[in-house]
């Protein structure tokens, strides 16, 4: 069987979720969708324009891509809520990624707002992705508020800093029922490969790709790198269970 | 408290002696540093720091195309009126100066939104001048109504307003305002402006302050370089923005680093800033405060601005007419200022694409 992630009952076979907000032309991400093999994308609402013409980065998304909208520039749940439905009339789907920023200085989301929009969109028959900080309580709340995943930071977004977030997401991932999905801060291949050998279910890159001297190149190694941490975390359980049955166990003389 | 108590504590303070006393081991530090403090960023405003530019730009754009992306938002003023109170020694539209003045009718309003939306923009700045009489808040507000069925982002940079103003021009539909402090040295500031109710130093101080209050989106700030020393003014646009970010941590606190241009009044600068000295302050307050936003105008010539986009710069206004009226009906007033870039919106979205930027037409959608 295929390992599929799925998500809104939509089956993916990639788990490398892509950005779109940081390319030096919207005309490249047909290749870096192509050289990625991603099939989720976010756009930013408040960069879509569907009167725009070729500037309309909509018109450059793939149609084997889904669409996940994110709610970029909104300060509250009540804005998140209403850039969702913004989406939603424009044709953009069911999908949508909460970003809910209240503060610009270091962009950490508001995990509190974010709980509360999840809970009016999930109710309204959105596919709900919440991006989050890392907190084991707020993740169990945005699921039973009806999230699809919950998308936790692997480090402030913009910073390139890897997989600075790792205790607390490897609990989410142990804790959770829903996906987790690692988004944002993570820099390079390797930091994407470490986050699905922990078992997370995707990551998302943005910057990495997008700063890239050779863009369509890192995409293609994003793409390598977390298949490799996936099937790394699915032959993982098995290793380590074969090891344990074959080596005597230290305390064995307690029961003879 | 306030920005103005905040900058009061840097009264007395000898900047000449701090600025002459930097070494470059101190820029060197700034330099490794993840976070600035403020001594720091005067640092890197110093005349040392200048023989560091380029590492500073290196990092500068490292940080910018990291938080930014490789895009550039583009926007474009309108001028909606030309008359001013006011008697500031630099300005063109100065009350002593006879030149026609006009306002625009709310069909005329229409009639440049229709001709600047043709252009695909999506952001609008609207200016006045300061004359309460002639351009109250409530014109102001009836333009934003007409613009907004055309923009989605529609910016302010009019007189100093109270916060219940303030929270009737967003109410209208306005997310952004733009407030020139011009001097932040209060003794050059009252030279400057010598009649009219621009006088009021800390009114106009705290402008931002009170648009933060009332929930504006966007705060943009700036000195006007070339009335005073260029590093202090740097320095003190600096640390308002720094102060505005904390004080509204969900707003996007923006600053623009204008140089002065030649205008009908014919007051030369004080000071020249050099195309060096613009670069540096740029790139120290990149350092200093790597998410803020950096506007540029068209003010500068074409050739530095597309040297200076990959340096720190997130915002440029493009397709720039400075008459009021200027657009649709043609009119050959007298402009604010003289621009030095007169390339349309196309042309500037050729030139971001050939140094591979992306141009952002649409950068926040009205909610
Ligand atoms: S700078 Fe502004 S307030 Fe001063 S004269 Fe010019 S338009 Fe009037």
């Amino acid at each position: 069987m295929a390992d599929q992630l799925v998500i809104g009952g939509v089956a993916l076979e990639s788990r490398l979720f892509l950005g779109s907000g940081k390319y030096s032309s919207n005309a490249i991400i047909p290749a870096i969708v192509e050289a990625s093999g991603a099939q989720v994308i976010t756009v930013a609402v408040r960069r879509v324009d569907p009167g725009a013409g070729s500037e309309n980065i909509l018109s450059h998304i793939p149609r084997s891509c889904r669409l996940m909208p994110n709610t970029s520039g909104a300060r509250n749940a009540q804005e998140a809520v209403r850039i969702a439905r913004l989406a939603r009339a424009a044709g953009c789907g069911d999908w949508i990624k909460i970003e809910v920023i209240s503060d610009n200085r270091h962009l950490l989301p508001d995990n509190q707002e974010t709980i509360e929009a999840t809970r009016i969109l999930a109710a309204e028959g959105f596919i709900v992705l919440p991006y989050m900080s890392p907190d084991l309580m707020a993740a169990k709340r945005m699921a039973e508020a009806g999230a699809a995943a919950v998308m936790p930071l692997g480090a402030p977004i913009g910073t390139n800093r890897g997989f600075r977030t790792r205790e607390l997401v490897a609990i989410m991932i142990d804790e959770l029922d829903v996906p987790v999905i690692v988004d944002a801060g993570i820099g390079k291949p390797s930091e994407a490969c470490e986050c699905m050998e922990l078992g997370a279910a995707a990551v998302l890159a943005n910057t990495a790709i997008a700063t890239a001297a050779d863009p369509v190149g890192m995409a293609r190694a994003f793409a390598q790198a977390v298949a490799a941490g996936r099937a790394a975390w699915l032959a993982g359980p098995g290793a380590v269970s074969e090891q344990a049955r074959a080596s005597s166990p230290l305390t064995g003389f307690l029961h003879e | 408290m306030t920005i103005f108590d905040e900058l009061r504590r840097y009264d007395g303070f000898d900047f000449p002696g701090f600025l002459a006393g930097v070494t470059d081991a101190h820029v060197a530090r700034a330099l490794q540093k993840e976070r600035l403090t403020p001594q720091d960023y005067l640092a890197l405003l110093s005349p040392a720091a200048a023989r560091h530019l380029e590492p500073m730009a290196q990092k500068a754009r490292d940080l910018t195309i990291r938080h930014f992306g490789r895009a550039m938002v583009l926007f474009t003023p309108l001028y909606l009126a030309n008359h001013c109170t006011n008697q500031c020694v630099y300005c063109g539209f100065n009350t002593k100066n006879r030149i026609e003045r006009r306002k625009l009718t709310l069909e005329e309003v229409e009639a440049e939104a229709l001709a600047i939306a043709a252009t695909g923009l999506k952001h609008i700045l609207i200016l006045t001048g300061e004359d309460r009489k002639q351009t109250p808040p409530a014109y102001m507000a009836d333009c934003i109504r007409v613009l907004k069925r055309y923009f989605t982002s529609i910016a302010i940079e009019v007189y100093p307003l109270t916060q219940e103003e303030y929270a009737l021009l967003i109410e209208a539909g306005a997310d952004g305002m733009t407030m020139f402090q011009e001097v932040y040295d209060e003794t050059v500031y009252a030279e400057l402006h010598p009649k009219g109710p621009k006088r009021d130093y800390r009114f106009r101080l705290e402008a931002p302050d009170r648009a933060g209050r009332a929930g504006m989106r966007q705060l943009n700030i700036g000195a006007l370089l070339g009335l005073n020393s260029w590093r202090t003014e740097a320095f003190f646009t600096g640390l308002h923005a720094d102060w505005l970010q904390r004080a509204y941590p969900d707003a996007e606190v923006a600053v623009s680093p204008p140089r002065m241009r030649p205008h009908a009044g014919g007051f030369p600068p004080r000071e020249i800033v050099s195309d060096a000295e613009l670069v540096q302050y740029i790139l120290a307050f990149r350092l200093f405060m790597p998410r803020g936003g950096v506007t540029l105008s068209t003010r500068e010539r074409p050739g530095l601005r597309d040297n200076l986009l990959g340096l720190g710069v997130t915002r440029m206004s493009a397709g720039v007419c400075t008459q009021v009226g200027g657009r649709a009906s043609g009119q050959h007033a007298t402009g604010q200022f003289e621009i030095s870039d007169p390339r349309s919106v196309d042309e500037m979205a050729q030139a971001l694409y050939q140094r591979g930027y992306q141009p952002v037409y649409k950068d926040w959608q009205y909610l």
